[in-house]
């Protein structure tokens, strides 16, 4: 996949120097038409592929919300136009989830990213021979299903089987009675970070590969003149691999909107722990109302086009030069 | 790419799989879908495949573990008519809802009248809907008042010959200072103990559970329907449900029942072949099962009878089947009161035909027998009604923490919330 879109970026850019800086009005060159040609036949059937399993499912869903309709009463099924967003936005269910949503996103997205960055300095320091076995470590807590994760810190943190409320007894405020998932406090908590243990990895990984792009003679050049290590960091290296972070934020950041492993099966959305796609899941496959799920799904969807936006506009997060392609 | 491309490659061999599993056409196959147990009904799917005599096969297949998950896996597999579906292992709860949407194929009458022979009341209600019999009574659960007869004792009260009200054994653990085993979890469970709270205090969760969404009228704005938020207060406010109250299923409670602050606990009778279990793998002492006593589910009121939980598995045939008839054939195999009795002994599960507990094993197994036949003649089914999730989600969402719940507040903001979900204005 990979490979692919690179091959296509490459061409791409290939095709628009030959446009020169007269914008596009000379006519392409041959070899500009055919490269261009060729990047499609290798990114085409790619594209295809996603068209079929996004956009299809999507166009569906928006389709589908359009109706008041419940799957074991399909004869009622009745065309209400934008009612069901009425209903959706109109809720305080929908607003309090989104404000959980919004929570556990921030606060997961921003501890991950000073632990991902600091794990990521270890591994691009670490000795050569060391750096394989650090590496796995590191990564195995992202190779971990989630659904299973979930369950270990569920029943590490529960209060019949878990072993938390011994171990940590001796901490002001945990006791043997401690219950983790009674209120929203201690159950966001343990949410919040089990999410944080699981993909800290992920975003380190990314940032390693940015570290990786610094270039060493501007370090060294910093490191005649004199600079600390902390002027180099804030000078040199995290200028250097701003597109990276920032990539790694914006992917963080939609993958953590879409909680829903974590609260599913630690709490249920018990203790108003309801996230978004828990919402969605509870219309859509409990109630079994595809109107209304759809409806929850579809501006679950504008939501994280909106971060997107949000992400590529004002903090000018550039996708091609994260790859290393300017 | 590479990922997606296993995927199609596995999507094949299933379906590779799914086609082998059809094309041996020579005995029927008929599916059965069973709820997870110990093992017994395959065991009952084999019995009736030999007694078949090679009119059919029977081959299980198992759904989740939770009963809300098991009725989206049927409620999607059905609105698909899916024709897979044979014989179907249903919660009650939920038959109205499969039953409106026409996903159960009918049973006559003469199949009717001989599968509800010595079935207890409380089973046959369960598997009705608009008064036509739409599933066929299997097992049937209730749950009794299990007790500590040292604690009982010391707190003067002996549930055995004089039944008790809620308020004396939340005084006597209060005095005792011991916990109760009641579920209090965000789950199915929390409906179960609501149900019978309020029915036992005379009222009816829903008044008219046959309308339709935008008609339904709740009954919790009322004196039951109160008496039964101030049993949970007095619970919650006074720590008498242990600290994990409000993550408390039913095995939590028969934990902390069995431990050392253990009272009484309103459960099902799974918990006497378990915690037998237990000291014979030597977990548990024997002086605890010794000290176990059991009683009818505490009244409300004094000198009012209480209404206790129904719940159990019915057989619903699939109205896409391709062998109704055959699938009709081997549910009644399936309840006869041998193989229910057969059941009730191993899984632990009850019988809902009164002449499998005159059995001899079913009365060694469980010297509660009589009281637990008794109880299901008494006890109480969760509203009937089609739109039973939303009900019983909106219940959970609004009774839940216990320690929120209160007399004024809980009944009127259960009625709100569910009322206005039926008729599509709120989310759940």
């Amino acid at each position: 996949m990979s490979t692919t879109s690179a091959a296509a970026g490459e061409v791409g850019r290939a095709a628009g120097g030959g446009d020169g800086d007269n914008g596009g009005k000379v006519p392409l060159s041959d070899r500009a038409r055919s490269e261009r040609r060729l990047g499609w036949y290798l990114a085409g059937p790619a594209f295809v592929v996603m068209l079929l399993v996004t956009a299809y499912p999507i166009l569906q869903a928006f389709y589908e919300s359009l109706f008041k309709y419940r799957l074991t009463d399909p004869d009622a099924r009745e065309f209400t136009w934008l009612n069901n967003y009425l209903v959706v936005l109109t809720d305080g269910v929908w607003w309090r989830a989104v404000g959980v949503t919004v929570l556990i996103t921030v606060i997961t997205v921003a501890v991950e990213a000073v632990l991902g960055f600091a794990l990521a300095l270890v591994m691009h320091r670490a000795l050569r021979t060391l750096r394989p076995v650090l590496r796995t470590a590191i990564l195995v807590p992202y190779a971990i299903i989630t659904v299973v994760s979930a369950f270990a810190w569920f029943y590490a943190f529960s209060i019949d089987s878990g072993f938390v409320n011994s171990w940590f007894a001796w901490v002001p405020g945990i006791s043997e009675n401690t219950n983790w998932f009674g209120e929203f406090g201690t159950s966001v908590f343990v949410i919040i970070a089990s999410e944080i243990w699981k993909t800290t990895p992920f975003i380190s990984l990314l940032l390693l590969a940015g570290l990786a792009q610094v270039p060493e003679d501007l370090q060294e050049a910093a490191k005649v003149d004199g600079a600390t290590w902390w002027q180099r960091m804030y000078k040199v290296t995290i200028p250097n691999m701003k597109a990276a972070i920032m990539v790694a934020l914006l992917f963080r950041t939609l993958d953590a909107f879409r909680i829903f492993d974590n609260v599913f099966i630690m709490t249920q959305g018990a203790n108003n722990t309801e996230v978004v796609s828990f919402l969605a899941y509870r219309q859509t496959i409990s109630r079994l109302e595809i109107g209304l799920g759809s409806a929850v799904s579809v501006l679950l969807f504008l939501c994280v086009v909106l971060i997107s936006f949000l992400f590529i506009k004002l903090f000018k997060v550039d996708l091609a030069s994260a790859r290393g392609e300017r | 790419m590479g990922r997606r491309t296993g995927s199609v490659a596995a999507a094949a061999v299933v379906l590779a799989g799914l086609a082998a599993c059809g094309s041996d056409e020579s005995t029927p196959t008929l599916t059965w879908y069973i709820n997870p147990d110990n093992g017994g009904q395959v065991e009952l799917a084999s019995r009736c495949t030999e007694a078949a005599d090679g009119a059919y096969t029977i081959r299980t297949s198992l759904l989740p573990r939770e009963a809300s998950a098991q009725r989206e896996q049927l409620a999607r597999r059905l609105a698909a008519n899916d024709s897979s579906i044979d014989i179907i292992s249903l919660d009650p709860p939920f038959i109205p809802e499969l039953a409106e949407a026409g996903y159960l194929a009918e049973i006559p009458d003469d199949v009717a009248e001989s599968v509800t022979e010595n079935v207890v009341q409380g089973a046959i209600d369960g598997a009705t809907w608009r008064d036509e019999l739409v599933a066929v009574p299997f097992w049937a659960n209730t749950q009794l008042l299990w007790y500590r007869r040292s604690v009982a004792e010391a707190a003067g009260l002996d549930p055995e010959n004089e039944a008790v009200t809620w308020e004396q054994i939340i005084e006597a653990a209060q005095s005792q200072d011991k916990y109760l085993g009641v579920q209090g979890i965000r789950a199915e469970a929390l409906t179960v103990w609501i149900n019978a709270l309020v029915t036992s205090a005379g009222g009816e969760i829903l008044d008219n559970p046959e309308a339709p969404a935008d008609e339904v009228q709740l009954g919790l704005e009322t004196d039951a329907g109160r008496a039964a938020a101030q049993i949970i207060e007095d619970i919650a406010r006074n720590g008498l449900g242990g600290p994990g109250l409000a993550n408390e299923d039913e095995n939590a409670s028969m934990l902390l029942f069995q431990g050392d602050r253990g009272s009484f606990m309103v459960n099902w009778p799974f918990v006497w072949s378990a915690t037998l279990a237990g000291v014979e793998a030597g977990d548990l002492d024997q002086s605890l099962v010794d000290d176990i006593g059991w009683a009818q589910y505490p009244a409300v009121a004094e000198g009012e009878d209480s209404r206790p939980p129904y719940g159990g598995i019915n057989l619903g045939i699939g109205a896409f089947s391709e062998h109704p008839d055959l699938a009709l054939e081997a549910a009644q195999c399936i309840v006869t009161p041998d193989n229910q009795a057969y059941y009730m002994v191993t899984n632990g599960n009850p019988a809902s035909n009164t002449e499998a507990y005159d059995d001899p094993d079913v009365q060694e197994t469980f010297p509660m027998a009589d009281l637990i036949r008794e109880s299901l003649e008494a006890a109480a089914p969760r509203p009937q009604t089609p739109y039973y999730n939303e009900v019983s989600t909106g219940l959970q969402n609004t009774w839940h923490p216990p320690s929120s719940v209160t007399p004024d507040s809980s009944p009127e903001r259960a009625t709100t919330l569910i009322t206005e979900v039926l008729k599509g204005e709120r989310l759940l």
